[in-house]
Order: C-alpha cells, then sequence, then structure tokens
C-alpha cells in the first residue's frame, strides 16, 4: 500500500485566520492522507474547522487566512510551492469542490448547458464547442438527470433544487478530477431528494475513480458514503479511522459524546435518553491547555490533560486508526455511559388541540396586466384531521411545500382557515385572527421559529427580548424579577447568563435558535409549535434541546407539536406522528405505529431516506424517483402518485385514495389493499449484536 | 467564528459614551440649545440667558466630534465630510463667545478684505452696507443649520410615520399613502417649495412645513421599503405571535432595524434641505433680514454685478457649499462603512 502514492495528504496542518482582534487558529495539526478512489468523511460540530480544511486545499483562504504550518502535498508535490498559475490550472481540472447551496454555485443568468461546457473548453486545449457540449450532455446522464438535453437548454431557477446539485455535481465531475470535496452537499435539500444525492454520491467514486473528501456534520451521510473519517473538534482531528474502526470502536470520548448525543433507531426518550455533550465548544482564542476537549471531558485528569499540545497516536488496533487523548488506554470502553435520569413516560391528558377537516387555500390570479386571468387555488392544507393531547408530543413530518408551515400560520392566526375547525380548550382558532385573541388565549400558544438568523431582533439585547413576553404574559412584573427568570431561562437552555446583555450579532445560529426557545417558553404556554426547531443546530446541542423540550414538557405538561423533515428526531421525541405530503395527511399514527408496517409508500420512502449512524442497523432502499410536484399545480387523485413506487395507473391518477383504519386512530391513505400494505417489511431493523 | 466578542468587566469611558443612549443624549445636548438660542432667542433674552443656554453645546460638540473621528478611521470620505460638518456645527454653537465684530453693525461699506480701519481688521472685508464679512458668515451658519436641522428631523419623523404604516400595515393604507405620495412627488420640488411658501408666507417654521411636504415622500418609500422586508422576518412573526399591538411592533421592532439606510440617506438630505433653505431665502421666501444668513448674503450680494466686489457673493457662497459637501462627504464614508462589515 505504500508504493502508492496519496491524492492528498495534509501533514501537520496549520491554518489560522487574521482579524482586528489577532490571529485565530483555525484548524491545529491536521493530518489526512487520502488513497486513489477512496472516500474520506470529515465531521464535526460547527466553527470546528472543517470547511477551513476544504478550502485551504482549494487554496482559497481569503486575504486573511493563511496557513501557519505544516504542509499539503496532491499527488505528492507541496501546494505551497506551486505557483499561482500551476494551482489555477490544478483547481477545477485536478480537485473539484461541491458547495452547500446549489443555486449560489450556478450562474443564474447563463443556460446549463453553457456553464457544463465551460469546464473542458476551459480547461482542455483542444475540444470543439460540440463535443464540449455531448460530454456535458452525457455526464448530466451519468448524474442520472431525467431528459438531459431539456436541462442543457434551462437556467438554473427552471429545475429543482435536487436536480440543480446535480448539476453542479456533473459540473465538478466534468474535468475528470482526481479529488473532489464536497462540502455538506445536501444539507439544502430535503431528505428523499438528499437520498439521491447520497445515492449518487457512493457511486462515483468506483464509477469514476475520483477520491472524495466529504464535508459533513451528519454521521449518518459519512456513514453511507465513505470508507474513512475524520472527526474534528475545535479545530483540531481527535479521532481518525475506517468507518468500522470509528463507529464500533470509538477511542475518543469526543466521539463517543456525539454519538450518544445523535438519536439512533436504540435511543429512547423515556428508556435510553440521549446523553448530550455538557459545557460549549471554546471560541478559537479561548482554548484550553492541552486537550481541547478537556474541560467537557468526563475522564479529564488535571496534569495530564490541560499540559502541552497532545500528539494523535496510533491504537495499534484496526486499520490506521488514530486518536488525539491521553488516557484512551485507560478508559473502560466497553462500560455503557451513565444516562441522564429519563423518568417515567409521561401520561396523557385530555384533548387540548383539535384539528377537524382543516383547509387553508391560497387564490393567486394568473393574469396578465390588463386581462384578470384565471384564478388559480394553492391548496396549501386539504383536510387537515388530528387531535393532540395535554402533554403529549406529535410531530408533523413532510418535505418542504408540504403544507406544514402554513398549517403553523393558521394555528397561531396569521392566517385564516378557509374551511374546518381548530380548537384550543374550546375556543375556536380557525377564524380568529391573533389580534383578536385574549391575552390568556395568545399566552397558551407559543412558537419556536426554524431561521436561528431571523428569530431574533438584531437590534435588541437577548435580555430585553426574552423579558418582554415575560412582562407581557405577566408571568413575572417586577424588574429584579424578570432578570432573575430570564437568567433561569438562559441557564436551561445552556446559555451563560452575561448573554442576556448581547445583542444577537454576537451569538452563533446555534445560541440563538436557543434564545429563542427560551422565549417560546418564557411564557409557560400550554401548546407549543416547534418549526424544525432543531434542524439548524449542531449535534451535540440538539440532543441538549431536545432534552430540554422534554424537561420542560414534563414540568409543565405542554403539548408539542414539532414540525420537522427529519425523522430520527421525530422518531426519538414524540408520541404520535402525522405524515403529510402536499398538503394532506398520508398517514398519522403512534411512533411505532408509524415506524413499524403497514406503511404509507411515502412513509416508507421517508424512513429508508433518513441517514443513520449505526452499522447495526439494516434499512431497505426505497429511492423515490422524480421531484417534488408544486403545490400549486398537484397530481389529480392521489398526490402521492407521480413519485409512488406502487401507483397503480387508472386508480391513483384518478381518484382520491380513501382512508383505512389499521388501529384506533391510526390511518393510513392509500389505494393500496390493507393486506399489501401489511405485508410490507419494515425499512429499519437493528442486527442484534454480534458476538463480542 | 471570527466576530466574537470577548466579555469586558468593565467599559471604558470611551466604549461608554459610544453606547447608543449616550450617544442621542449628546446629539440632543448639542442640537436642542442651538435650536432654542436660535428659534426662541427673544424669550431667551428676556429671560437673560440666551448666550447661556449654548455653554452644554460646545462640549457636546467636541465630544462627538472626537468619537466619530475615533470610530470613522476607517474612512477618510467620513472623516473630511464629518470634520467640514462638526467645523460649522462647532462655529454655530461658540459664534456669540467668539471676538467678533456685531454683525449688524454698519462700520465701513465695501471694504474689500484685509482692509484695516483703526484698529480693526476686516479679514474677509465688508458687505454693502459696511458690516463684517467675517462675523457674518459665521453668524450665518446658525440659521442655516438649525433650520435645515429642523426641517429634515420633522420630515423625518413625518416620512418614518407614514412609510412604516404604509409598509407594516400595507392594504388599504398603502394605497392612500402611496397615492398621496407620488402625487406630491410628482411636482418640481421647487414649485412645490414656492407654491407652499406664497400660500403660508415667508418664515422658519413655513419652511420647515414646505420642507416636510417635499421630502416626507421620498423618504416614506425608502421606510416602506424596509419595512416590507423586515416585516417577513421570523421576530416580527414571534412579535405577531405573542399579540404585540402594530403599533409597538413598528417602533420597537421594525424602527431600529430600518435605521442603516435612513442615517445615510439623511445626511444626504441634510445637504439638499440646506441647499432648498438657502435657495428659498434668496428668492426672498425664507428668512427674513436683518440676521446674518447665507441665502441673504448672496441675495443682497448677487445685485452688484461687479467684479471687485464679487467676494461679497463668494464667500456666503463657499461656506454653504462646504456645509453640503461636509454632509454628502459623511454620507457616502457612512455608506461606505455600512457596506464594508
Amino acid at each position: 500500500m505504500n508504493d502508492v502514492t496519496p491524492v492528498l495528504e495534509c501533514r501537520n496542518l496549520s491554518i489560522s485566520y487574521y482579524v482586528r482582534a489577532g490571529e485565530i487558529p483555525a484548524v491545529v495539526d491536521f493530518n489526512l492522507k487520502l488513497m486513489p478512489g477512496e472516500a474520506h468523511g470529515i465531521v464535526g460540530e460547527s466553527g470546528c474547522g472543517k470547511s477551513t480544511v476544504a478550502l485551504a486545499v482549494m487554496n482559497y483562504m481569503g486575504n486573511n487566512g493563511g496557513i501557519t504550518n505544516g504542509e499539503i502535498l496532491f499527488e505528492g508535490r507541496d501546494m505551497r510551492t506551486m505557483s499561482a498559475e500551476e494551482l489555477r490550472q490544478i483547481r477545477g481540472s485536478k480537485i473539484s469542490m461541491v458547495y452547500q447551496e446549489p443555486m449560489a454555485s450556478l450562474n443564474p443568468a447563463m443556460r446549463i448547458g453553457e456553464q457544463l461546457a465551460e469546464v473542458p473548453l476551459y480547461h482542455e486545449e483542444e475540444t470543439s464547442k460540440e463535443a464540449a457540449y455531448d460530454r456535458a450532455a452525457q455526464m448530466l446522464a451519468k448524474v442520472r438527470l431525467p431528459d438531459p438535453l431539456r436541462i442543457m437548454n434551462s437556467y438554473p431557477h427552471q429545475i429543482s433544487g435536487g436536480q440543480q446539485q446535480r448539476v453542479v455535481i456533473a459540473m465538478a465531475l466534468l474535468a475528470n478530477p482526481r479529488l473532489l470535496l464536497l462540502d455538506e452537499p445536501t444539507t439544502a435539500l430535503d431528505v428523499t431528494v438528499e437520498a439521491g444525492i447520497v445515492e449518487l454520491i457512493k457511486d462515483i467514486s468506483s464509477e469514476f475513480g475520483t477520491s472524495m473528501i466529504y464535508i459533513s456534520h451528519n454521521l449518518g451521510l459519512i456513514l453511507e458514503t465513505c470508507d474513512r473519517l475524520t472527526v474534528m473538534y475545535s479545530g483540531e482531528a481527535v479521532e481518525n479511522g475506517s468507518i468500522t474502526d470509528v463507529f464500533n470502536n470509538m477511542r475518543h470520548p469526543y466521539t463517543r459524546g456525539l454519538f450518544s448525543s445523535i438519536p439512533l433507531p436504540s435511543a429512547d426518550k423515556n428508556a435510553r435518553p440521549l446523553l448530550p455533550i455538557r459545557g460549549q465548544l471554546p471560541l478559537p482564542h479561548e482554548r484550553p491547555d492541552g486537550c481541547y476537549f478537556g474541560p467537557r471531558c468526563d475522564y479529564f485528569e488535571a496534569g495530564r490533560c490541560d499540559q502541552g499540545l497532545i500528539p494523535m497516536e496510533d491504537t495499534g488496533a484496526g486499520e490506521r486508526h488514530a486518536v488525539r487523548c491521553t488516557r484512551y488506554s485507560e478508559i473502560d470502553w466497553s462500560k455503557p455511559l451513565e444516562l441522564p435520569d429519563a423518568g417515567d413516560p409521561v401520561e396523557a391528558g385530555d384533548v387540548v388541540l383539535n384539528v377537524q377537516q382543516l383547509q387553508k387555500h391560497y387564490e393567486i390570479e394568473t393574469g396578465g396586466l390588463f386581462l384578470s386571468g384565471e384564478k388559480k387555488t394553492v391548496k396549501a392544507n386539504e383536510a387537515l384531521d388530528f387531535r393532540a393531547r395535554e402533554a403529549e408530543t406529535v410531530a408533523i413530518v413532510g418535505e418542504s411545500g408540504c403544507g406544514k408551515s402554513t398549517f403553523a400560520k393558521v394555528l397561531m392566526g396569521l392566517e385564516a382557515a378557509t374551511d374546518g375547525k381548530v380548537t384550543l380548550d374550546n375556543v375556536e382558532l380557525g377564524q380568529l385572527a391573533v389580534q383578536k385573541r385574549d391575552a390568556d388565549t395568545i399566552s397558551r400558544l407559543q412558537m419556536v421559529f426554524q431561521n436561528p438568523f431571523d428569530t431574533l431582533n438584531p437590534s435588541h439585547t437577548v435580555g430585553n427580548q426574552i423579558g418582554r413576553v415575560i412582562r407581557k404574559f405577566g408571568v413575572e412584573t417586577d424588574r429584579e424579577k424578570v432578570e432573575q427568570r430570564v437568567h433561569e431561562l438562559l441557564d436551561i437552555v445552556k446559555l451563560p447568563r452575561d448573554f442576556a446583555k448581547r445583542r444577537p450579532r454576537q451569538l452563533s445560529g446555534g445560541q440563538k435558535q436557543r434564545v429563542g426557545i427560551a422565549r417560546a417558553f418564557a411564557g409557560d404556554p400550554k401548546v407549543v409549535i416547534a418549526d424544525e426547531p432543531v434542524s439548524a443546530l449542531d449535534v451535540s446541542v440538539q440532543a441538549a434541546v431536545t432534552g430540554l423540550l422534554m424537561d420542560i414538557q414534563r414540568e409543565n405538561r405542554t403539548t408539542l407539536l414539532f414540525i420537522s423533515h427529519d425523522l430520527s428526531v421525530v422518531r426519538y421525541l414524540s408520541d404520535r406522528i402525522v405524515v403529510m405530503y402536499l398538503g394532506r395527511i398520508m398517514e398519522k399514527g403512534t411512533t411505532d405505529e408509524i415506524f413499524t408496517p403497514p406503511y404509507h409508500p411515502y412513509t416508507e420512502a421517508l424512513l429508508s431516506a433518513v441517514p443513520i449512524a449505526d452499522t447495526s442497523v439494516k434499512k431497505r432502499k426505497v429511492v423515490l424517483t422524480g421531484e417534488l410536484p408544486s403545490p400549486a399545480n398537484p397530481p389529480s387523485g392521489c398526490v402521492f402518485c407521480t413519485r409512488c413506487p406502487y401507483a397503480m395507473p387508472g386508480v391513483c391518477d384518478v381518484t382520491a385514495p380513501p382512508v383505512r383504519e389499521f388501529a384506533p386512530r391510526h390511518n393510513i391513505a392509500c389505494h393500496l389493499e390493507p393486506e399489501q400494505l401489511t405485508a410490507m417489511e419494515p425499512v429499519i431493523t437493528i442486527e442484534e449484536e454480534k458476538a463480542a | 467564528m471570527t466576530d466574537t466578542t470577548m466579555p469586558a468587566p468593565r467599559l471604558s469611558l470611551t466604549q461608554r459614551l459610544k453606547r447608543p443612549r449616550a450617544l442621542i443624549v449628546l446629539s440632543l445636548l448639542m442640537v436642542i440649545p442651538l435650536i432654542a438660542y436660535v428659534m426662541f432667542g427673544e424669550p431667551l433674552a428676556r429671560a437673560g440667558i440666551r448666550e447661556i443656554v449654548l455653554i452644554p453645546a460646545i462640549p457636546a460638540t467636541l465630544i462627538l466630534y472626537a468619537l466619530a473621528m475615533a470610530s470613522w478611521r476607517e474612512s477618510w470620505v467620513a472623516i473630511l465630510g464629518g470634520t467640514l460638518v462638526f467645523f460649522w456645527v462647532f462655529v454655530a454653537v461658540s459664534v456669540p463667545f467668539l471676538p467678533l465684530l456685531d454683525p449688524n453693525k454698519p462700520i465701513r461699506p465695501f471694504a474689500p478684505p484685509g482692509t484695516e480701519v483703526g484698529d480693526i481688521t476686516f479679514w474677509l472685508g465688508t458687505d454693502l452696507k459696511g458690516r463684517d464679512m467675517l462675523s457674518r458668515m459665521l453668524w450665518g451658519c446658525q440659521r442655516v443649520l438649525v433650520w435645515g436641522v429642523t426641517a429634515t428631523a420633522v420630515a423625518y419623523v413625518v416620512g418614518c410615520i407614514f412609510g412604516l404604516i404604509a409598509g407594516y400595515i400595507s392594504g388599504i393604507w398603502d394605497e392612500i399613502i402611496s397615492f398621496i405620495s407620488n402625487v406630491l412627488l410628482s411636482f418640481p420640488v421647487m414649485v412645490l417649495f414656492i407654491l407652499i411658501l406664497n400660500y403660508l408666507g415667508p418664515s422658519g417654521f413655513n419652511i420647515v412645513i414646505a420642507v416636510t411636504f417635499a421630502s416626507a415622500p421620498a423618504i416614506m418609500r425608502i421606510v416602506r421599503g424596509l419595512a416590507l422586508d423586515n416585516k417577513t422576518r421570523d421576530y416580527v412573526f414571534a412579535a405577531q405571535t405573542r399579540g404585540e399591538h402594530p403599533f409597538r411592533i413598528m417602533v420597537v421592532e421594525l424602527l431600529p432595524n430600518v435605521r442603516g439606510p435612513i442615517i445615510v440617506d439623511a445626511c444626504l438630505r441634510l445637504g439638499y434641505t440646506t441647499v432648498a433653505i438657502t435657495t428659498l431665502t434668496f428668492l426672498g421666501l425664507g428668512l427674513q433680514p436683518p440676521d446674518a444668513d447665507w441665502g441673504l448674503m448672496i441675495k443682497e450680494a448677487s445685485n452688484l454685478m461687479v467684479w471687485q466686489f464679487s467676494y461679497m457673493l463668494l464667500i456666503p457662497a463657499l461656506a454653504v457649499s462646504s456645509l453640503i459637501l461636509g454632509f454628502n462627504l459623511m454620507a457616502d464614508g457612512l455608506r461606505e462603512m455600512s457596506l464594508r462589515d
């Protein structure tokens, strides 16, 4: 193996950014060896330096960043000694990069064909225009885009997000690069679309022989796509090894913490709760001496863990498996972690929220300047029907455009329902705008918003914004008591108390979202709608936040409406699940009923699409074809029929499916015979623990 | 990741002065005495405290200038503009205490710059009535500044109120307000000024009304656009879902977030307003004699078509240009800095 030159090798690489406050080390002592055809994952939380590594490899550091130590060898040559011209040649032709936002990577003013053809035209001297276009079309077919010629003639905004990302990957592969860097390539996409892209990425190395560096915060995706991985923490690689070694025999406390804080199928909010990593990621200029993870580590030993730079050490077991921990050989890794007290399952109470045949239609006019065109109806919500009990968590699951956010707006009184009823403790809310609701009703129904960057007013301090809710709903009125309560809430969401005086721009995305959650719970609500509250958060923070949500729920018997697309989180924390697609309920039932057969075909696909970071879990592959139809123009009959693998032409695309009841309050809307649905095999199976 | 502030145990004096509340107090300390001095000079003089009211404004101006220079280091355009503006503001607040001749006292007509009469030197000469030009130029900035700032401020208050209503409440209110503002914007500005001032009669307060009519529609459009953008943010939804009154949402949630572009626009608009006031005075529609005023000085001098006496025209014209240039450069610099981070 040693006679093969690695495609990329980083040796003791250190990278710093220079800002007004001085030098900030972003990556410290990073080592990586990438063999030809290998896929290497880099996983870590936000701010751990994983993207900086990728930028350094591309040499896109910007004016204020620089390599301070170590070297990057590309095919055995040190990239730091290359001239600007050589680097330019390598970028794009030998190293390509795929970014998170596909729309930002494509030029909106150029047809896709032109943009793709540029790559061979630019990087290879003797290529005719026709040949370049042919190769572009072939490449589009290889990334499994239907109808490449139509896409070649489209502008980027005319195709969907998933298709855009496929185009970006095709563009990256066109130059036949030796190395492909993927920086969170599926984070902006829906789960079922993501599953398709992941399938494609998996095949890249075998089909094109390209080595890959896959950067992600999602361990499940890394498991599905990579051969080896590096776990990064606060600028350092803490563990490095093959997928099986790191997933099954992790030897660093941080890696272990990461795994115990993600909701694996074996986790359960009552029996096996998530274990968040305590404390917070240190700021780059406040890193402790010695092990950066020290202050958050359960195995910290003063005098050993806080001295000097801890070197990366080979464990001796496994294939090139190294960790950065002085005590890894002393820790008893087989001993299970001490789990926090989970408490008993909470008994659900009476029905608090009752949604009956709720309908929300938007009318849009498709007219010209003078002609009043025909009116089109967007059916954002159609016949929603479910109940939520006190202290119960009801998850509403679906991809973008399924109407879950519209439903939240109707509930909050920002939009009026077109038809149907929503009652909260016998108060009818469907037609009652928020201005007309009394303070009591308002304070009983609060919301956690999705986008952490928008959720706080940039002009006011955190303390003011939380305090306003406390005063508004009359929880406390005395100034000191309000401050006291603000501090308590900050404690609960694991933020330092002096954050009360900070403004949102001084906070990270995750911190802002935690303030948003503190704000929603400040008024002691009965029902909280959480619109994708943890999707923007880091894994260890997600665990803390889900833990927090459940603690408050237990204490106050709050009903939680959890809107999400992430089935692993949903499985972990919800009691009941409502699966939505294009404004309609496909399936609803308890969590167990949703996760075991009978499935609705869409539920089946969703379950299969969720990446699970557990090597003992086997999934049945169900990859959906096609794209999400527009809610303004939904398919006739069953709305899912265009993507359904079981679709029966003549039935599914003509009549709306019947709603069948399989158990009390477990309903599936599908044309398939009940026997067929019941006979489905489970999507997720957990293999029994292999004999140790 | 890179922009994190370290918790500072104690704020230094400069840091404390840079907090928004301190800045607002300082600005008010600078402006209010000046406004009182110019607008309500007579009652103050009767009470015998006319000069005294200006005393707190002098240190406030100097502190503000120092703070501005310290935080605008990145942009030399802003430094230059700020220096010009603060020079005139400083002159305005300190002119009663400067060793100057009485600006309204005729001494010797048509003395060219540098003339010495007895122990008096007319550095910038005298005007056609024999009044000292230097003294008149320095005194003249008071009225232009005060009426310019007041008129712009009133226009901003009106523009912001209607802009927030049109942008946030929208619907029929937006239609009505936008229609009226479109009508007002369709008048040439000068025609609008002349119409209003002819109808109301020339005076400082009527200039404020005229400037408000002319500027508020444009301000309203800026604020409306910003409000439309900001009202779709989650923090506004959050305020709505906790049942806040629309008035509170507009003032507390939206207004502070539209301030950036508004401050830049305000600097530019101060320049326009200064031009307008000077022009109106020149046309005889604005401030009335005998007190020193740049527009009046230009008007009086413009009758003398003699090259030898062009200094009478040039001096107030240069003064007004330097002030307007100062406002415009300051606006440019502020915009440059706001784009940088």
